[in-house]
C-alpha cells in the first residue's frame, strides 16, 4: 500500500470504535483515484481494516456505486423508476443510448462514457432526471441532454466517482 | 390555495439557511439551547413522547418511545441519523440535506441530549454526494460555533458526528442493514430481536432516526408538545412533508398538517392534474405503498387513515397516475425495482421478487398468459410477512392493489399481446 493510501486509511479508521467501518470510505477514496475498485485496493482495504480480500469482494460487491471494473470518465445514470417513467424518462434512455452508441450497464470502447439506468434517485418532482459523475441534472429533455454533454466534454476532467 | 405555513420547511428558497448567520438569525439553534439550559435529558424525552411524534422515515413509530427503549445500564449508547433516503417517489430528506443541514443538526443535537449519546453518525444515501458536501460545511460550521464538539455551549454534554456515506443500496435505509452497513459490512438486515435499542451499532444500545423526525424534534422542544399534539389527528399529529410527484401541474415537497384529504394534496398543493386528464391512481406512501384510486381521494393523509384503507402513509411518497399511465407499465417499474434491491437474504423476497418482476414483464411485452395472471392473483401470501424486513412486503402491494381494481387492463395486455392504451407523452398535444 502507498504511503498516501495508509495515510489515509488510517485517518477514515480514526472515525469509528472498529476499523471495519472504515472498509466503504476507503474503497470510496480508491475508487475516486482509480476510477473503480481495483484488486489492489481490495488488498489494501483487507490489509487496513483486517479482513481478507475475499471478504472484502463480497461486501463491495453489494454495493452499486462500487464499480469493479474500469466504468468511464463520465459516468450517466439515468432515472428509471415510477415518477420518471411516468413523465418521459423511457424517451430519454432511448435517446441518451443512440446519442452514445451504448446500452444499458456498458462502457463505450474508447472508455469516455458509462451508461446505467438506476432506481429513483430521489429527485421525482424534476423529472425525469439523471446524475453526471454524482452530479444531478433535472427536467432533462433529449436537447438538454445534448447541451449537457457538450458541457461535459469540454470540462477539465474531474473523477467520476468522488469519495467526498 | 393552501393556508398551512411551513414549519420545517420554513424558509426554503426564500433565503440561505446552509448559512449559520442567517439560520441563527431565524430562530436556529434555540431548541437545542433550550433543550440543553432549561431542560434534562428526561424531560426532552417526555416532551417528545408528549407530543406523539411518529418517525417520518416510514415505519412511522413513536420517536419518544424509541427512545425510551434504551436500557440505563451505563454502556456506551449512540444516534444514527438516516439520510438514506431512496424510497421511490420521496425526495424530502434529500431537500432538508441540501437547504436546511443546521436544522438536522440542531435536531440531531437534541435527540443525542435526550438519549446520552456523545457519538452519532449520519449515513447519508452515496447518490447524495452534494448534499453530502452542503452537510459537512454546515456541520463544520456548527462546530465551530460549538453547537457540536466537547461541552456543547458551556454545559457537560459532548457530542462527535460523523458523516458517513452509503454506497448504493435501498436496503440500507433499513435501519438494521444501514446499522451493518456502517461497520463495514454487507448491508443486510439482521433478525430482530434483539432491537436495535439494546443490540444496535457494534452491539451497543442505538436509535436510529430519520431526519426529517429529527427536525421535526427541534420544533417541538422550541414550542411545545402541545403544539405539535394540536396539529392534525390525535394518534397522527403534526406537520408532514409529503413529496407530491407524477402527474400533476407542479410536483414538489409540501408541509402538510395531517388529517388532510388527499384531494387537497394534489389539487390546492400540486396544483390538480394535467389539463384534460382524470385520476386513475395514487401511491401515498412510496413504491412499497398499495395504491388508492379516484374513489379514495377523500381519505385523510394520515398514518391511521391510510393504514384502514390497507395502504400506508410511510415515508411520504405521493405519486399521482392520470388516464394515460399503463398501470401493467408501473407494476413492471416497481416489481422491477424490489427484485434490483432484494438483498438476496430471504428466499421468498430474492426468488419471489425475481418471478414476480419476470411475470410482469412478460405481461407488459404482450408474451403474458392466463396462467401469469393466475399466479399474480395468488402468490401475496407466499412473499408477504415471510422475509426478516419489509422489502419484501413490499413486493406485492402496489401490484395487487392494481390487479383487484384494474383485472380487465392485465387482462387485455395477454389478449391484446401488449398494451391496449396509446400512452401519450406528457407535453405531447
Amino acid at each position: 500500500m502507498t504511503p498516501e493510501r495508509l495515510a489515509r486509511g488510517q485517518e477514515l479508521i480514526a472515525r469509528y470504535p472498529q476499523p471495519q467501518s472504515a472498509l466503504i470510505p476507503f474503497l470510496q477514496y480508491c475508487q475516486e483515484q482509480d476510477g473503480y475498485v481495483t484488486l489492489q485496493a481490495m488488498k489494501d482495504a483487507g490489509e487496513l481494516v483486517g479482513v481478507t480480500p475475499g471478504e472484502v469482494e463480497s461486501i463491495a460487491s453489494f454495493y452499486t456505486l462500487l464499480f469493479k471494473e474500469p466504468a468511464g470518465k463520465h459516468i450517466i445514470q439515468v432515472c428509471r423508476t415510477l415518477s420518471c417513467s411516468l413523465r418521459g424518462a423511457d424517451e430519454l434512455q432511448s435517446y441518451i443510448k443512440r446519442k452514445l452508441g451504448i446500452g444499458h450497464l456498458e462502457s463505450s470502447a474508447d472508455g469516455r462514457f458509462y451508461y446505467e439506468e438506476v432506481e429513483c434517485l430521489a429527485a421525482c418532482d424534476r423529472a425525469p432526471c439523471l446524475q453526471h459523475n454524482l452530479e444531478f441534472h433535472y427536467d432533462v429533455t433529449p436537447a438538454a441532454f445534448d447541451s449537457l454533454l457538450e458541457q461535459w466534454l469540454t470540462q477539465p476532467p474531474q473523477p467520476a466517482m468522488p469519495a467526498e | 390555495m393552501a393556508t398551512f405555513e411551513p414549519v420545517i420547511m420554513k424558509g426554503i428558497g426564500e433565503i440561505d439557511l446552509t448559512d449559520i448567520d442567517i439560520y441563527e438569525r431565524n430562530g436556529g439553534f434555540a431548541g437545542l439551547r433550550k433543550a440543553l439550559r432549561e431542560m434534562t435529558p428526561d424531560s426532552v424525552t417526555a416532551e417528545v413522547t408528549n407530543s406523539n411524534l411518529r418517525g417520518r422515515g416510514g415505519a412511522g413509530f413513536p420517536t419518544g418511545r424509541k427512545w425510551g427503549f434504551l436500557p440505563k445500564d451505563g454502556r456506551e449508547r449512540y444516534l444514527v441519523v438516516n439520510c438514506d433516503e431512496a424510497e421511490p417517489g420521496t425526495f424530502k430528506d434529500r431537500m432538508l440535506l441540501e437547504y436546511t443541514p443546521l436544522q438536522i443538526i440542531e435536531g440531531i443535537a437534541i435527540a443525542a441530549y435526550a438519549i446520552g449519546a456523545e457519538q452519532a453518525y449520519i449515513y447519508i444515501r452515496g447518490e447524495f454526494l452534494e448534499g453530502s458536501r452542503t452537510f459537512r460545511r454546515a456541520l463544520a460550521a456548527a462546530a465551530s460555533r460549538n453547537y457540536l464538539g466537547e461541552r456543547i455551549a458551556g454545559t457537560d454534554f459532548s457530542l462527535d458526528l460523523v458523516v458517513h456515506r452509503g454506497a448504493g443500496a435501498y436496503i440500507c435505509g433499513e435501519e438494521t442493514a444501514q446499522l451493518e452497513s456502517i461497520e463495514g459490512k454487507r448491508g443486510e438486515p439482521r433478525l430482530k430481536p434483539p432491537f436495535p435499542a439494546i443490540a444496535g451499532l457494534y452491539g451497543m444500545p442505538t436509535v436510529v432516526n430519520n431526519v426529517e423526525t429529527l427536525c421535526y424534534v427541534k420544533q417541538i422542544i422550541e414550542r411545545g408538545a402541545q403544539w405539535f399534539a394540536k396539529i392534525g389527528p390525535e394518534k397522527s399529529p403534526g406537520p408532514k412533508i409529503m413529496s407530491v410527484s407524477g402527474h400533476v401541474k407542479k410536483p414538489g415537497n409540501y408541509e402538510i398538517p395531517l388529517g388532510i384529504p388527499a384531494r387537497e394534496l394534489i389539487e390546492e398543493y400540486a396544483g390538480g392534474l394535467l389539463p384534460g386528464r382524470t385520476l386513475k391512481a395514487f401511491q401515498p406512501g412510496g413504491a412499497s405503498s398499495a395504491a388508492l384510486f379516484a374513489e379514495d381521494l377523500d381519505v385523510a393523509i394520515d398514518f391511521d387513515s391510510l393504514g384502514a384503507k390497507r395502504t400506508m402513509l410511510g415515508s411520504g411518497g405521493f405519486v399521482v397516475m392520470d388516464d394515460t399511465a399503463c398501470m401493467v407499465n408501473c407494476a413492471r417499474t416497481l416489481t422491477r425495482f424490489f427484485e434490483h434491491e432484494s438483498c438476496g437474504q430471504c428466499t421468498p423476497c430474492r426468488e419471489g421478487g425475481q418471478w414476480v418482476a419476470r411475470m410482469v414483464a412478460r405481461l407488459e411485452a404482450g408474451e403474458g398468459s392466463d396462467e401469469d395472471l393466475r399466479v399474480l392473483n395468488t402468490i401475496n401470501n407466499t412473499i408477504t410477512g415471510t422475509n426478516l424486513c419489509p422489502l419484501g412486503d413490499s413486493i406485492m402491494p402496489f401490484l395487487a392493489s392494481v390487479l383487484r381494481r384494474f383485472p380487465e387492463e392485465f387482462a387485455a395486455h395477454v389478449a391484446h399481446g401488449g398494451c391496449p392504451l396509446k400512452q401519450t407523452p406528457v407535453g405531447a398535444a
